[in-house]
């Protein structure tokens, strides 16, 4: 934290503005024009035209209302200078007549829309399927979030060109599409918010696993994450997946201060001091659990890791972590999404359930599985299982092995490390 | 980053059995929701009046205990939220929003937590219990 004056600057002073009222300016003006991309592009040179004026003459009192007229302007002079804009002046004047009719006695009043629909409407536009996953991420951060072109750019390591040719092919290939501007029926919506969902965790992830670029910029993606997880919740209250995403972030984002040591290292979960897990993500967390538990549906693959998380997180010390009820949610994930990497952590419980063979019965036939190949943390597991076993000689060689996997050099070299003990035990 | 709004309380508010108006109580409502939808509301409560309340005081070597009500209203607090966002001027916009009632003074005080947010990596599998492998499975499933 630095120690700075908090004289609120007037451009940040905008951006939170921006934050807080781009959403439904963009979702007011797809009203007025029928196409998501191009009310986002009058959305964001009213924020130009803003960024201009507001320093100078001041923040008008209803920022949003302003945009939006603003925005209004821009797009019917568009259409006045290009003749060509015949077809989109015809979607336009219906409106804006009804508009001069409208007996409203203030003629900037912004439309409000109390239920969130039309956020809800623009998160459905911006991870439509016929958008590939980049492409979702992109438009979720830049509608939903608010973030700049350059902010989204910083955040993914890519160049801002990059980032804002993908946002512009992405608003083309919804327009091409006439993707509606609607919330899924009730037969499309499960699909359809699991696609939503997978877009807000690869963001959660993109900040919570990276190993390169800012780790301010990584952990205002987490936080930009988990904000789109709970406005998930707001808006569609009887779903119990929102919940359980909200909660998993939530819980693994409570231990992001004690994930590292002094120096940068990883401290692993049984090594952490529990005392510096954030314990208002914990409470907020497990309630978030708690709704999802309580809708009384089956419990889908985010409610389930978040119910494992949650086992952690109610452990005062590692000694108290229920074991056996992490592996029953294992055993419920297996059946629900089977996957290598789910076995491998359905070990890892196993064996602190009912010990390390156990556990190396488990991990047995994921060493033919071809998926794992070059996936360092089998034979670490493999090792960690070998050494409780007093087997340290095969433990260092998996050790060894495992480090020639690793992604990066923290891990490899306390691989490394690991290889030596164990391999200076084995020769005792 | 987190930021405390603590709601400082009034003369009115801190008078015995002094509710707020009905109308003043749905604006709330609906505050508390706005921010409910805006994803930026962590934590948040009302408290009691001060005459519930009491303070531990330490000093010239002894400790006493000093039951309310207190009079210095200004120092008081009614209330509080912690909101996560992403600046402080983002916090500071929406407090702007807070319903308030205009025949009297009233205000917000609004201080940021400290934040130990440090990344890192972990290599124990028991902590990331999805990827990329994970993700590749479901999308076979769904045939996506």
């Amino acid at each position: 934290m630095t120690g700075s004056a908090r004289m609120p600057d007037v451009r940040r002073t905008i951006d939170a503005i921006w934050r807080i009222e781009s959403a439904r300016v963009v979702a007011g003006l797809v009203r007025v024009v029928n196409d998501v991309g191009y009310a986002e592009d009058l959305a964001q040179d009213a924020l130009v035209i803003a960024l201009e004026k507001w320093p100078r003459d001041g923040v008008p009192d209803n920022p949003a209302a302003w945009l939006t007229k603003v925005a209004r302007n821009l797009a019917v002079d568009k259409v006045r200078r290009e003749q060509k804009g015949r077809e989109k002046y015809a979607v336009l004047a219906p409106e804006l007549d009804e508009q001069r009719r409208a007996a409203t006695p203030d003629p900037e009043a912004v439309v409000e829309d109390p239920v969130g629909d039309d956020v809800l409407r623009l998160v459905f536009v911006a991870c439509h399927p016929v958008l590939a996953r980049d492409a979702q991420v992109a438009l979720t951060l830049r509608m939903l979030g608010g973030l700049s072109t350059d902010e989204i750019a910083r955040a993914f390591l890519a160049p801002s060109a990059t980032v804002g040719q993908r946002i512009s092919r992405a608003k083309k290939t919804l327009s091409e599409a006439h993707v509606p501007f609607e919330v899924p029926s009730a037969r499309e919506l499960p699909q359809r918010l699991e696609a939503v969902l997978e877009v807000v965790y690869l963001i959660f992830n993109e900040g919570y696993s990276a190993s390169s670029g800012d780790r301010l910029i990584r952990d205002e993606l987490c936080g930009e994450a988990m904000r789109l997880g709970r406005i998930l919740t707001a808006l569609l209250p009887r779903e119990p997946e929102p919940y359980g995403l909200v909660a998993l972030m939530e819980i693994q984002a409570s231990r992001f201060a004690a994930r590292t040591d002094r120096h940068g290292e990883p401290v692993l979960l049984d090594d952490q001091d529990r005392s510096r897990w954030n314990r208002t993500l914990i409470r907020h967390g497990l309630g978030a659990l708690d709704r999802a538990v309580a809708l009384g549906r089956p419990l889908g693959p985010y409610t389930l890791q978040a119910a494992i998380a949650a086992c952690h997180a109610r452990a005062a010390t590692p000694a108290d972590t229920d074991w056996e009820r992490i592996v029953a949610l294992y055993d419920g994930l297996a059946a629900l999404n089977p996957s290598p990497v789910v076995e491998l952590n359905r070990a890892v419980a196993v064996s602190r359930a009912y010990g390390a063979s156990e556990g190396l019965t488990v991990l047995e036939p994921l060493r033919q599985d071809p998926r794992l190949r070059s996936y360092h943390l089998l034979p670490s597991v493999r090792a960690d299982l070998l050494v409780r076993l007093g087997r340290d000689g095969e433990a260092a060689a998996e050790f060894e092995a495992a480090a020639a996997l690793a992604g990066n050099a923290h891990d490899r070299r306390a691989l490394l490390e690991l290889a030596a003990a164990a391999q200076e035990r084995a020769g005792r | 980053m987190r930021v405390m709004v603590m709601v400082q309380s009034t003369p009115a508010w801190e008078a015995e059995g002094q509710m707020p108006t009905t109308e003043m109580l749905e604006a709330m409502g609906t505050y508390n929701e706005e921010l409910v939808k805006a994803g930026i509301m962590l934590d948040g409560d009302g408290l009691k009046n001060s005459s519930d309340g009491a303070r531990v005081v330490f000093g010239n070597g002894e400790t006493r205990v000093v039951d309310g009500p207190f009079t210095e209203s200004k120092e008081l607090l009614a209330g509080y939220w912690i909101w996560e966002v992403k600046s402080f001027e983002e916090a500071v916009e929406w407090a702007k929003r807070c319903p308030h009632d205009p025949s009297e003074p009233s205000q917000l005080e609004l201080r940021p937590l400290h934040e130990a947010a440090d990344f890192g990596d972990e290599y124990t599998p028991e902590l990331r219990e999805q990827d990329d492998h994970l993700r590749e499975q479901i999308q076979q499933q769904h045939g996506s």
